[in-house]
């Protein structure tokens, strides 16, 4: 109970700070809505092709959006030294590591359910018929992408060129979530429900998820105080 | 007896780099004592209250604070940090920002416990305003709340009056003595040798690194406070 009530604790602040600072979720929308732009410039959307390809685009755009909101998740714990508030604190690194990760999955989550309504205008497609299960993919792998990037981002916070570090060391380790959401998700957002050959998809992104949200907490200790 | 002892720093060293920030540096701090650590700019002050408030681990030695690890969960429950940093979010309201804090400590009722510590540093007119539109001398009152919220048995102050306005340095000063009163071990760094010798019962001088004097505050220390940089101190 511990557990859950402090990282809820971390997780509420987190919101509450970005709620009223808005900085890091306007910067990820207005992002994620300028390449969802740019891309249906760049393809003929009715083209059957490229809605065979919607799901991979779909899955960059999060991907790109997700740099801009985990960069600025441990980032904005080092103005008045507030990181060092926590670690002294009675606050187990994995309570706080957790928390961050929840904050940072409903801020991403908020992003990507904005943009699914925008993504299915621009490209022509009938994401809505299959929503639920959509949405559990993109929970799952949402997850994956986050507890990953938590990580990287509390390791690469005091580094100078954090903004690019991040990025270049989160993308390799979300391959496998990547790739199991988009072969799940390019069926779904045109409205197909999955198919049988696609069911292991599933249970790589429960997989992941439980294997690196587990690991990611056993090391938030070594990665937060060193 | 080994209850007795509030702070026991053993043979630590710690590197940034190859450089060693701390050299072999080994004392015990009495429970109850006030410990002014004191030291030039860059000799490892800093390094050492940092190691003890468990925000980094040392290379070598070990430490404990209270009779416990110092990164363990309950012994951090126990101890109070003030560091260079006021460590409050800008984000969040006064109320907002100690009852976080009480939280993570495990209080019992941290609302009514902030609106208490609110009082008392005399921001409770603006408990409900965000703190990146509180002026400095009240953003560090609300810091040494935050720190002394909890009732710590030890309190880590790293130049705790640097700063300070006029009120703060009051409120501080009150707190601390308060803490004495009631048996908290302190250690605090500080460049004021006068008021750090005033309120100290022990005094730690480190030199490059090294611990160049341990010991009980002299007569001699309260009278002159340059002499113990001039006999222990760098030439």
């Amino acid at each position: 109970m511990n557990f859950l009530r402090n990282a809820m604790a971390i997780a509420y602040k987190d919101l509450r700070s970005e709620v009223r600072s808005k900085d890091t979720i306007n910067a990820s929308l207005s992002f994620s809505l300028v390449i969802l732009l740019l891309f249906s410039f760049a393809f003929d959307t009715d083209s059957e092709q490229v809605q065979e390809i919607s799901g991979g685009l779909l899955w960059i755009v999060f991907a790109f959006a997700s740099s801009l909101i985990l960069g600025r998740s441990f980032a904005r714990e080092l103005t008045n030294d507030c990181m060092d508030a926590l670690i002294a604190s009675p606050i187990n690194p994995a309570e706080l590591f957790f928390g961050k990760a929840v904050a940072n999955f409903a801020l991403l989550l908020a992003v990507e359910l904005f943009c699914l309504p925008v993504f299915g205008i621009f490209y022509n497609v009938r994401w809505a018929q299959q929503f639920p299960v959509l949405l559990v993919v993109v929970m799952l792998g949402t997850w994956g992408m986050t507890v990953i990037g938590t990580l990287f981002s509390a390791m690469t916070v005091n580094l100078r060129l954090r903004e690019i570090m991040l990025p270049t060391l989160v993308y390799p380790f979300i391959i496998p979530v990547l790739l199991g959401a988009v072969q799940l998700s390019k069926g779904l957002i045109i409205g197909e429900p999955v198919g049988s050959d696609n069911q292991i998809w599933f249970r790589v992104l429960v997989a992941f998820d439980l294997i690196f949200t587990l690991l990611a907490m056993a090391f938030a200790d070594i990665v937060l105080v060193g | 007896m080994a209850s007795e002892v509030g702070v026991a720093v053993d043979a630590v060293w710690k590197f940034y780099g190859d450089y060693p920030a701390l050299r072999d540096v080994s004392f015990k701090v009495n429970k109850g004592a006030c410990l002014a650590l004191l030291g030039r700019n860059g000799a490892g002050k800093t390094t050492l209250l940092r190691i003890l408030a468990g925000l980094t681990r040392p290379a070598r030695g070990r430490v404990t604070l209270l009779g416990e690890d110092a990164r363990a969960v309950e012994t951090r429950r126990r101890i109070g940090v003030l560091g260079h940093g006021i460590g409050i979010y800008d984000e969040l309201s006064a109320f907002e920002n100690l009852r976080l804090f009480g939280r993570l400590y495990g209080m019992e009722n941290p609302a009514k416990t902030a609106k208490e510590w609110l009082a008392r540093t005399g921001l409770d007119r603006v408990q409900d305003g965000l703190v990146r539109e509180f002026s400095r001398g009240m953003r560090q009152r609300l810091a040494v709340a935050r720190a002394f919220l909890h009732n710590p048995a030890l309190l880590l102050l790293d130049e705790p009056f640097t700063a300070l306005d006029d009120r703060a340095i009051a409120v501080l000063q009150q707190l601390l003595a308060e803490a004495r009163t009631r048996g908290c071990t302190i250690v605090m760094s500080t460049h004021q040798l006068r008021e750090a010798l005033e309120l100290a019962s022990d005094v730690a001088l480190i030199n490059r690194g090294r611990l160049a004097f341990t010991g009980e505050r002299s007569i001699e220390m309260l009278q002159d406070p340059g002499w113990l940089y001039r006999n222990y101190g760098e030439a």
